[in-house]
C-alpha cells in the first residue's frame, strides 16, 4: 500500500513552524517511513502531484496568493492543519490588520525611517499578488480541520499530531503542549 | 531630561528593533512607541513636562488661570442649584449639556472639582448617554429616529432629504454650528412615523417635503418650538404640552382609560393599615406591567419588610423599547392616575421619596408633568401629612434620563438616578433590599402604578375579576407597522393575538413582533394564541409586518439596536452581539451555509444563559425567534458548498483596496 | 462552627458560611469554579460571566451570586462549559491578543483558562478592533489591545490603592478603559507599585522594563494549569 501523502506550505508566516517541523530531529526518519511529502518546501515540489491525506499550513492569508494556494490546498488535501499562530489568528502579519492598507505601505515604502526611495515608488509589477484588506486566518478562507496553535508550535506537538492522525487516533494534545507562544 | 510620551492611536508595527534614539536594543525602547521617532512622527505625541510638574497641584493651578471664566460660572452655578451633589450627577451633566452644547474635557474637570469627585467619573457617565456628548454639537439636534418601523415608513428618505438640505451627513453639524443630524433609536412615536426629535420638540408623521421645511424654518428662526404648528389631541394641546404628537387611543378600558377624581384611590388606601393596602394589590393579582410579570404585591411587601432607614418609590418612564408608547400616552393624558399610584406604593411600603425616571425622548412632557405635580402638592394629595393623614408625607421629583435603552433596566436605572453610568447591578441584593443609594426601593412601570391606583379606587375583586386566570386586568398594547389602525389599545389579557390583530386592521399580516425585540416574533401559526403573561408576554409592544418584509432584515435591525445600547459590562452581550450580526449579515448577503444555523442557536443560547441583565438575556431573541418561527426564511438562503472554501470570505471585498490603490484587477477574484 | 452549612456543587456536599459567595464556599472545599474578573483582594464584579454556574438550575454567576443551604449548583456540566470556552473566546477574538510577543503570555489569566479549556483556535471571527496604547507614564503602559474590561483595575484602583486612576467610558461595543486625567496615565497618580497594575489578568496593564521576565518553562502557567492551587487543595484536604 502507497503511503499516504503529507504536503506543507508557508504563506504569510516566517518558516518558523517548518523549522520546528524540522526540529522533531531524528524522528524525521520515522516519519519518513510513515509518509511521502508532496508539495512542500521541504522538497520543492511545487505542484500537487496528487491526493495528499494530511496539508500543514503555515501562516496566514495576506494576498491573494496565499489564498490561491490555500485553496489549492484545501482541493487536493484530506485533513488542513493550521500549524501555528499565524495560519490560527494572523500573528505577527495581522498587526497590520488595524490600520488600513495604504497606510500600511506608505509607511514600509516612502515614511518609514529607514526608507531608501528616491524615486518614491511603491512597488507594483504585476506579478506582485495584491495584497488583501487584512491578514485573515486561515481557517477565515477555507475549513480547517485542526489547529496547532504556537509561535512556533513546538516539534513535540507537532509530532504528536502527525502520528495520531497517521495512526487514526484522536488527537489530544497534553497540557504541557498547547502553548500559544 | 524632557520625557516623551504618546498616546498611540493603534497597534504600531514595529519595523526594526533598533532606532535612531539608541542604536543598542533597549527593553524598554521597544515597549515604549514614544521612543521610536518613526512613531513619534505617525502617532500624536505629547511633549511632556517633568512628571513633578504634571502633578495635580500645578495642573490645577494651570487650569484655574487659563479656563475660561464663562465656562468656570457656567459649572459652579450649575453644580450649586444641584447642591453640589454628585448623586445628582445626571441633573449636572444634562444642565451642562443644554448650556454649553457639550460637556467639554474642560467641563468635566471642574464637574469633577465642583462635586468632589474625580473626572474619569465624569467622563464615565458624560461617554454614557447618547444626549450628551464630550463634543460641541449645534445648537439644534434633529434625532431622527431609526427603529425599523420608521424604516417601514419612509425614514430613509427623510434621512436623504435632511441630508441634502443641510448638505451634511448623519453624525455632523453645520458648518455654522447650529444643526446637527443623527440618529437615535425608538422615540416612542411609531404609530406616528417618521418622527424625530428637534431638541426636545417632536415632530411626527414626516415626509422629505416636511424634512426640507424643517431645515428651512431652523434657517430662518432657529427656534425648534415654532415647528409645531399642529396640536395633537387631547393633553398634547395643554399649553405646557403644546406637541403635534398624536395620542391615538383606539380602544378605551376600565383600568387605564377611565375617568377618576384625583384622590380617590389615596382616599380608599389612607383609610387601611399599608398591610392591607398590600394584601388588596395581591388579591387583585397586579402583575409588573414592564414585561417581567412580577407580582407587585409581593415586590412592595419585600421592600416594607426590608431593613432601611428610609424606602424609595421609582416609577420607570424610560419607556425605551422599541415599538412601544402606551408610557408616553398614560404620561400624557392620565398622570393622575400614574403620581396617586406612586403616592399609594409610597404609603404601603413607607416611603418619603418618590422618583419618576424619565426618557429623555419625553422631555416635552417634562413641564407638564411638573405642572400635575405642583398642583397634587395644593390639593394635598402630595406633601406633608397627605390628605391629612399625619405621618404620611411623601413628595414626587422628576429625573431625567439621557438616552439609554438599558436605563429601563430597574437596576440600569436606580444607577442612572444615583447619578452614575447606566450599568445594571449584580443581584442580590434586589432593589427590594438594596436599592436606590442602597435603600429598599420599589420600581414599577407607569401602567403598574396606574392599575395600582386603579385597584385602591375600585377593589380588588372588581380588578381581579377582568383579564385571564394567570393575568389579572387589563394590558395597554401599543401597536405599530403594517397595520391600518396605529395606536394604544387597552384590551383584557387573554385576548387572541388573531382576535388583537383584527382589532388593529392588521389581518394580512405575516409576522408580529410581541414585546418589542426583546420579546419574540411569531408568525401565523402563532395567531390564535393569547396575549398574556403565560404565553405571549409582552410590556406592551406589537409590531406588525405584512407578507412582503424580509424578517431576518428586522432581526438584523433589532441586533443593531441592542449592539447600541448594550452597557457592555459583560462579555456575552458586549461580544456575542456582534458575533450574531456578522453572521446574520454574511447570511443575508448570501455568504451563508447551513452550519451557521446552529452557530447562530448555540452563540445566542450562550449570550441568553450568560448575560447579566434582562437586556443581554434576551438580546438574542430577534436570531432565537426567527430560527424557530421563521426557519425556512434562513433556510432558503444558506447553501452547502462542499468544496471546504469558506463561504463568510468574500475575495473581491478583500482586494478591493489593493485594486484601488496599484490600478491593476486581482486575477484571482476574477476566477474564483 | 454552628452556622455552617451544606450544599452541592455537582453533587458533591461542601460547607458554606453565611455571607460566602458560591465561589468562596468552593474554593474552600478545592472545587475551582473558573473566573477571570473575579478577584480575591477585590469586590465581585460578574461581568466576565466565565463563572456562570446553575444554581437550582439557574444561571448565576459563582463570584456574585450567596452561598446558601441546600442548593444545588451545577459547575461542570457540558453545556457550562461550552459556554465559558464560547466566552473566553469571546474575549480572545473581542481584542488583539498576540500571545507570542506579549510580556504576560505564560502568566495570562485569559490564556491560562483557554489552555484549560484546550481551546485550539476561537470559533468566532477575529474582530481586529483598533485601540489605543498609552505608553506616557514613566513606569506603566496600558495597551488597550489586550484589554477584557475585567474591571480589576478599576477596583483595586478605587478599594487598594485608594487613587481611582481608572474608570471605564463609553457603552457597548465602544466600551473602554480610561484614565483620571485630561490626556493620558502619565497625568494621573499612577504608580508602579500600584495594585492596580499587578490586578491586571492580561497584559493591558503592565510595568515597564520588566519584559519577559521569567523563562519559558518556570512561568505561572507552563506546567500546571490555572485552578491547580485549588484543585490541590481537594487533593489534600488536610494542608
Amino acid at each position: 500500500m502507497a503511503k499516504p501523502k503529507v504536503a506543507t506550505t508557508s504563506l504569510a508566516g516566517c518558516f518558523g513552524c517548518h523549522m520546528s517541523i524540522l526540529d522533531i530531529d531524528d524522528r524525521i526518519l520515522k516519519l519518513i517511513e510513515l509518509v511521502d511529502f508532496d508539495k512542500s518546501p521541504v522538497n520543492d515540489i511545487k505542484k500537487f502531484t496528487g491526493r495528499c491525506l494530511v496539508g500543514l499550513i503555515e501562516g496566514g492569508c495576506c494576498n491573494e496568493e496565499n489564498v490561491r494556494v490555500l485553496q489549492d490546498f484545501r482541493a487536493h488535501c484530506d485533513i488542513l492543519i493550521s500549524v501555528g499562530d499565524c495560519a490560527i489568528m494572523g500573528g505577527i502579519p495581522a498587526m497590520r490588520n488595524t490600520i488600513p492598507l495604504k497606510e500600511c505601505l506608505d509607511e514600509a515604502y516612502l515614511n518609514g525611517p529607514t526608507v531608501y526611495n528616491p524615486t518614491k515608488t511603491i512597488p507594483n509589477d504585476e506579478e506582485i499578488p495584491l495584497l488583501l484588506n487584512r491578514v485573515y486566518p486561515a481557517h477565515e478562507v477555507v475549513t480547517i480541520d485542526y489547529f496547532l496553535p504556537g509561535c512556533p508550535p513546538p516539534a513535540d506537538t507537532i509530532w504528536e499530531a502527525l502520528t495520531a492522525l497517521l495512526s487514526g487516533k484522536p488527537l489530544t494534545l497534553p497540557y504541557q503542549l498547547i502553548k500559544y507562544d | 531630561m524632557r520625557r516623551r510620551g504618546t498616546i498611540g492611536r493603534r497597534f504600531f508595527v514595529p519595523t526594526r528593533i533598533d532606532d535612531a534614539a539608541g542604536s543598542s536594543y533597549n527593553r524598554e525602547s521597544f515597549h515604549d512607541p514614544a521612543r521610536r521617532p518613526h512613531a513619534a512622527a505617525r502617532e500624536r505625541v505629547t511633549e511632556r513636562v517633568p512628571r513633578a510638574a504634571a502633578s495635580f497641584a500645578a495642573s490645577a493651578y494651570g487650569m484655574r488661570h487659563c479656563m475660561n471664566k464663562k465656562l468656570q460660572a457656567v459649572i459652579q452655578g450649575i453644580c450649586a442649584r444641584c447642591g453640589k451633589d454628585r448623586t445628582r450627577m445626571m441633573d449636572i451633566v444634562r444642565e451642562t449639556q443644554a448650556a454649553l452644547g457639550c460637556v467639554s474635557s474642560d467641563a468635566m474637570d471642574l464637574i469633577a472639582r465642583e462635586t468632589g469627585t474625580h473626572r474619569v467619573e465624569v467622563e464615565s457617565v458624560v461617554s454614557f448617554y447618547a444626549f450628551l456628548s464630550s463634543a460641541p454639537k449645534g445648537k439644534v439636534v434633529i434625532r431622527l429616529c431609526n427603529d425599523v418601523v420608521d424604516k417601514m415608513q419612509g425614514m430613509e428618505r427623510v434621512a436623504k432629504a435632511f441630508e441634502d438640505a443641510l448638505g451634511i451627513a448623519f453624525g455632523q453639524t453645520t458648518p455654522d454650528g447650529a444643526i446637527t443630524i443623527e440618529y437615535a433609536p425608538c422615540i416612542g412615536m411609531s404609530d406616528q412615523a417618521p418622527a424625530a426629535l428637534v431638541n426636545d420638540v417632536v415632530v411626527t408623521s414626516l415626509s422629505s417635503d416636511a424634512a426640507r421645511e424643517i431645515v428651512a424654518a431652523l434657517k430662518e428662526h432657529g427656534d425648534p418650538s415654532r415647528l409645531v404648528r399642529q396640536l395633537g389631541d387631547g393633553n398634547n394641546g395643554h399649553p405646557l404640552v403644546r406637541a403635534m404628537v398624536r395620542n391615538n387611543i383606539r380602544a378605551r378600558g376600565p383600568v387605564i382609560f377611565a375617568d377618576m377624581e384625583p384622590g380617590a384611590a389615596l382616599k380608599g388606601a389612607l383609610a387601611m393599615t399599608p398591610q392591607e393596602v398590600i394584601r388588596d394589590v395581591k388579591t387583585a393579582r397586579l402583575r409588573g406591567r414592564g414585561g417581567a410579570g412580577f407580582p407587585t404585591g409581593m415586590k412592595w411587601e419585600f421592600t416594607r419588610q426590608a431593613p432601611g432607614a428610609r424606602r424609595f418609590v421609582l416609577c420607570n418612564a424610560d419607556e425605551g423599547e422599541p415599538g412601544t408608547f402606551k408610557d408616553r400616552v398614560m404620561l400624557t393624558e392620565c398622570p393622575d392616575l400614574l403620581f396617586e399610584g406612586m403616592t399609594v406604593a409610597g404609603y404601603a411600603i413607607g416611603a418619603d421619596t418618590g422618583i419618576m425616571y424619565l426618557r429623555a425622548e419625553y422631555a416635552y412632557l417634562a413641564p407638564f408633568l411638573e405642572d400635575v405635580l405642583a398642583q397634587r402638592r395644593a390639593k394635598h394629595l402630595l406633601g406633608p401629612a397627605i390628605l391629612g393623614k399625619q405621618g404620611f408625607n411623601f413628595d414626587i421629583r422628576i429625573q431625567m434620563g439621557a438616552g439609554a435603552y438599558i436605563c429601563g433596566e430597574e437596576t440600569a436605572l436606580i444607577s442612572s438616578c444615583e447619578g452614575l453610568r447606566g450599568d445594571p447591578k449584580n443581584r442580590p441584593p434586589f432593589p427590594a433590599q438594596k436599592g436606590y443609594l442602597g435603600f429598599p426601593t420599589v420600581v414599577n412601570n407607569v401602567e403598574t402604578f396606574c392599575c395600582a391606583a386603579r385597584i385602591l379606587a375600585k377593589g380588588p375583586g372588581w380588578f381581579a375579576e377582568m383579564g385571564s386566570k394567570g393575568s389579572a386586568g387589563t394590558k395597554l398594547l401599543s401597536v405599530s407597522g403594517d397595520c391600518r389602525s396605529p395606536g394604544v389599545y387597552e384590551v383584557p389579557f387573554g385576548v387572541t393575538l388573531a382576535d388583537f390583530l383584527a382589532m388593529a386592521g392588521a389581518e394580512d399580516a405575516a409576522a408580529v413582533q410581541i414585546g418589542g425585540p426583546s420579546g419574540q416574533m411569531v408568525g401565523r401559526n402563532d395567531f390564535g394564541r393569547t396575549i398574556c403573561y403565560d404565553d405571549l408576554a409582552t410590556g406592551g409592544s406589537v409590531i406588525v409586518f405584512g407578507p412582503n418584509r424580509d424578517v431576518l432584515g428586522v432581526a438584523l435591525e433589532f441586533l443593531e439596536f441592542f449592539i447600541d445600547e448594550s452597557c457592555g459590562y459583560c462579555t456575552p452581550c458586549r461580544v456575542g452581539n456582534v458575533l450574531l450580526r456578522e453572521r446574520l449579515h454574511a447570511i443575508i448577503a448570501g455568504r451563508g451555509e447551513p452550519a451557521d444555523l446552529e452557530y447562530l442557536q448555540k452563540l445566542g443560547e450562550t449570550i441568553k444563559t450568560a448575560s447579566r441583565c434582562g437586556l443581554g438575556q434576551t438580546s438574542a431573541n430577534p436570531v432565537l425567534a426567527t430560527l424557530k418561527n421563521f426557519r425556512s426564511e434562513y433556510e432558503k438562503r444558506v447553501k452547502a458548498r462542499g468544496d471546504g472554501l469558506q463561504p463568510s470570505f468574500d475575495l473581491r471585498a478583500a482586494v478591493a483596496d489593493a485594486e484601488a490603490i496599484t490600478g491593476r484587477p486581482s486575477v484571482h477574484a476574477a476566477n474564483p | 462552627m454552628n452556622d455552617r452549612f451544606a450544599f452541592t456543587i455537582d453533587g458533591v456536599e461542601v460547607q458554606g458560611r453565611p455571607g460566602q459567595t458560591i465561589m468562596q464556599a468552593a474554593d474552600e472545599a478545592g472545587i475551582y469554579i473558573p473566573r477571570l474578573c473575579s478577584h480575591k483582594e477585590l469586590a465581585p464584579h460578574g461581568s466576565c460571566r466565565v463563572c456562570t454556574v446553575l444554581v437550582n438550575g439557574r444561571p448565576q454567576t459563582a463570584c456574585t451570586q450567596p452561598a446558601g443551604p441546600g442548593i444545588i449548583v451545577e459547575n461542570s456540566s457540558e453545556a457550562l462549559l461550552a459556554i465559558r470556552c464560547n466566552l473566553i473566546e469571546m474575549l480572545f477574538i473581542e481584542g488583539n491578543h498576540f500571545c507570542m510577543f506579549c510580556e504576560k503570555s505564560g502568566n495570562c489569566e485569559l490564556q491560562a483558562l483557554a489552555y484549560r479549556f484546550g481551546i485550539m483556535a476561537p470559533k468566532y471571527p477575529y474582530l481586529f478592533p483598533t485601540r489605543e496604547l498609552d505608553a506616557s507614564h514613566p513606569d506603566i503602559f496600558i495597551d488597550r489591545n489586550r484589554c477584557i474590561l475585567c474591571g480589576r483595575c478599576v477596583r483595586a484602583s478605587r478599594d487598594l490603592d485608594g487613587k481611582n486612576v481608572f474608570q471605564f467610558v463609553g457603552r457597548g461595543p465602544r466600551k473602554r478603559i480610561a484614565v483620571n486625567a485630561k490626556t493620558a496615565l502619565a497625568d494621573t497618580d499612577a504608580a508602579r507599585a500600584d495594585k492596580a497594575v499587578s490586578a491586571c489578568p492580561v497584559g493591558a496593564i503592565l510595568r515597564k522594563r520588566v519584559g519577559y521576565g521569567i523563562p519559558i518553562g518556570q512561568r505561572m502557567y507552563d506546567a500546571a494549569p490555572i485552578g491547580s492551587d485549588i484543585e490541590a487543595a481537594r487533593a489534600h484536604p488536610h494542608k
